[in-house]
């Protein structure tokens, strides 16, 4: 079950660095303005310098590259469609070195093609550089504290958060017991993936209907121990893990901030 | 050769990430037709990872599994659920037929049987685990008690007639009479057709009356493989896995600090005579 074992989700690795013991919410808004950041700066030696800021990112959570590099596996693909279709297929301008029927490689299309990939690139790395130093869970409480301006409009925030947070929370639960289910049926002589589509589908019902009867099953226990223990939404719920807004995290933004207005300001 | 047979096997979860675990060390072991034997460990010991490489469940990261004397990788899956038959722990998650007899026939329907035998394997298997087959085979299988699901989903794989029966923990989370009635169904079983039995266990207890052969597994090595009386002796073997002592063990320990000359003994009655012939009295089971 490779599939199950590279899910993506999860993929928190524990360490003592300076970004892991930043506050999520500093990193979160980070990472936000990074994104929005990198659609603002055109393709010169910004993107070099923008590049520094992940190595240097990449340096503080203390982490090997080879994880950020396996972060990137999944896009690999994404990236060399775009790269492709903006070379061969992109906008016309500048130069023109080669062109037959509806391919085209100019000057301006190679440009974009560069730019556009290093843009995903970017995406991916600063969104592994989030998740790879900050929990699930630190990350749903610190959205929970982001959007709490949303309550005045109503928006449950707290009853939003605690729904990812649950659901986040079950999905290595669910596919290790999708794993064990696979498992105690192949002992049953079953087998999957074979034969036409038709078969194929059976064969998954006798894992996808234990699956659900078990989920079903889990969330009744989970909602009976949260009763149990007077669970009522968020109304005057304190935390137990309580993360607290310090000057490492002021200083944190600043340096982003300004780290990014210089980038603007001079390319 | 032996029926199973095990050459330094050893097994890691999830290799080359960070979060990569041993869970069997260069494990070695035969098992031989008919033999019984319990698997004894603490949690995360390596117990379900050993029973999942016998039933070819999963394949060693090192070492090789014969099944007899063939390569783990080289059977069907299908054939080796005819020789290893694996029942996981709470096999009743893995419910999912409308009725009772299709739960029981979906193994034997897997394995090839023709369809005029599967009425008979069913019922068979049933009637095994003390279960009415008339009385059952169209309820639902998510509607029956505790102790009876459990039975079920034991009969589920009783009704392939694998010629090992491997069980992991079969009575969590049962009361003491559900534990009992399936410790007697299986022992029962196994008598009758000549099977071979694996049962795996962290209670010694409940294994001690089934089996003859014991394994300590301890963080993934096996520290002990040999006879129950042996394992009962040797309290040190005991300590180092973290397993309780059995009642019985921890009686003779009791007495035999008291003074009383009684090592070796493993039942009451041996007990009992013990310490009548250190007191000077007749056996009473002699008058």
């Amino acid at each position: 079950m490779e599939v199950l074992k590279t899910f993506p989700i999860g993929q928190y690795i524990p360490a003592n660095s300076i970004l892991h013991g930043l506050d999520a919410k500093a990193k979160i808004i980070a990472s936000f303005w990074l994104i929005v950041f990198i659609f603002l700066i055109r393709l010169n030696l910004s993107y070099l310098f923008f590049f520094l800021l992940i190595m240097l990112g990449i340096f503080l959570s203390s982490l090997p590259l080879k994880y950020f590099l396996r972060s990137l596996k999944p896009v690999y693909f994404l990236v060399l469609f775009t790269f492709i279709i903006h070379f061969f297929f992109g906008e016309e301008g500048g130069r023109v070195f080669w062109r037959f029927g509806i391919i085209h490689i100019t000057e301006l299309g190679i440009k974009m093609a560069i730019f556009m990939s290093l843009r995903l690139i970017f995406i991916v790395m600063i969104t592994s550089l989030l998740t790879l130093t900050t929990s699930v869970l630190e990350l749903a409480q610190a959205l929970e504290d982001l959007l709490k301006p949303l309550k005045y409009f109503k928006f449950p925030v707290h009853e939003f958060s605690m729904m990812m947070t649950i659901a986040i929370r079950f999905v290595p639960t669910l596919l290790d017991e999708t794993d064990k289910i696979i498992k105690a049926q192949k002992a049953r002589g079953a087998e999957f993936g074979k034969g036409n589509i038709v078969n194929q589908a059976k064969s998954l019902l006798p894992v996808i209907i234990p699956l659900f009867v078990n989920a079903f099953r889990r969330a009744n226990e989970l909602a009976e121990a949260m009763e149990s223990r007077c669970y009522r939404g968020g109304e005057g719920r304190t935390r137990y893990r309580r993360t607290y807004w310090t000057l490492k995290e002021t200083s944190f933004i600043f340096f982003i901030g300004i780290y990014s207005a210089l980038l603007l300001i001079f390319f | 050769m032996a029926l199973i047979s095990l050459k330094s096997v050893s097994y890691t979860y999830l290799k080359d990430t960070p979060l990569e675990k041993e869970a069997l060390l260069n494990v070695s072991l035969n098992v031989e037709h008919g033999e019984r034997i319990g698997i004894l460990g603490k949690t995360g010991s390596g117990k379900s990872t050993l029973i999942q490489l016998i039933g070819g469940l999963i394949y060693p990261t090192s070492g090789e599994v014969y099944v007899k004397d063939k390569e783990i990788r080289k059977w069907n899956s299908k054939e080796l659920c005819k020789i290893v038959g694996v029942v996981f722990q709470y096999p009743e998650y893995q419910f999912f037929a409308e009725t009772v007899f299709e739960e029981v026939a979906f193994g034997p329907k897997n394995i090839g049987i023709s369809e005029e035998k599967i009425e008979d394997c069913v019922k068979s298997a049933l009637i095994s685990v003390g279960l009415s087959y008339e009385e059952i085979k169209d309820r639902s299988p998510f509607h029956l008690s505790g102790g009876e699901k459990r039975r079920l989903a034991i009969a589920s794989i009783l009704a392939m007639d694998p010629e090992v029966l491997i069980l992991d923990e079969p009575t969590a989370n049962l009361d003491p009479r559900g534990k009992l009635q399936i410790m007697n169904y299986i022992d029962r079983w196994v008598d009758k057709k000549q099977k071979t039995l694996i049962i795996v266990s962290h209670d010694l207890d409940e294994v001690m009356r089934l089996v003859r052969r014991v394994i300590v597994l301890k963080a993934g090595e096996i520290i002990f493989d040999g006879p129950s009386e042996r394992l009962f002796m040797s309290y040190d073997k005991l300590e180092e896995a973290e397993l309780d002592l059995p009642e019985i063990v921890r009686l003779v320990k009791i007495l035999q600090e008291k003074g009383y000359p009684i090592e070796g003994a493993f039942t009451v009655q041996e007990i009992v005579e013990r310490i009548l012939a250190y007191k000077g009295y007749k056996s009473l089971w002699k008058c």
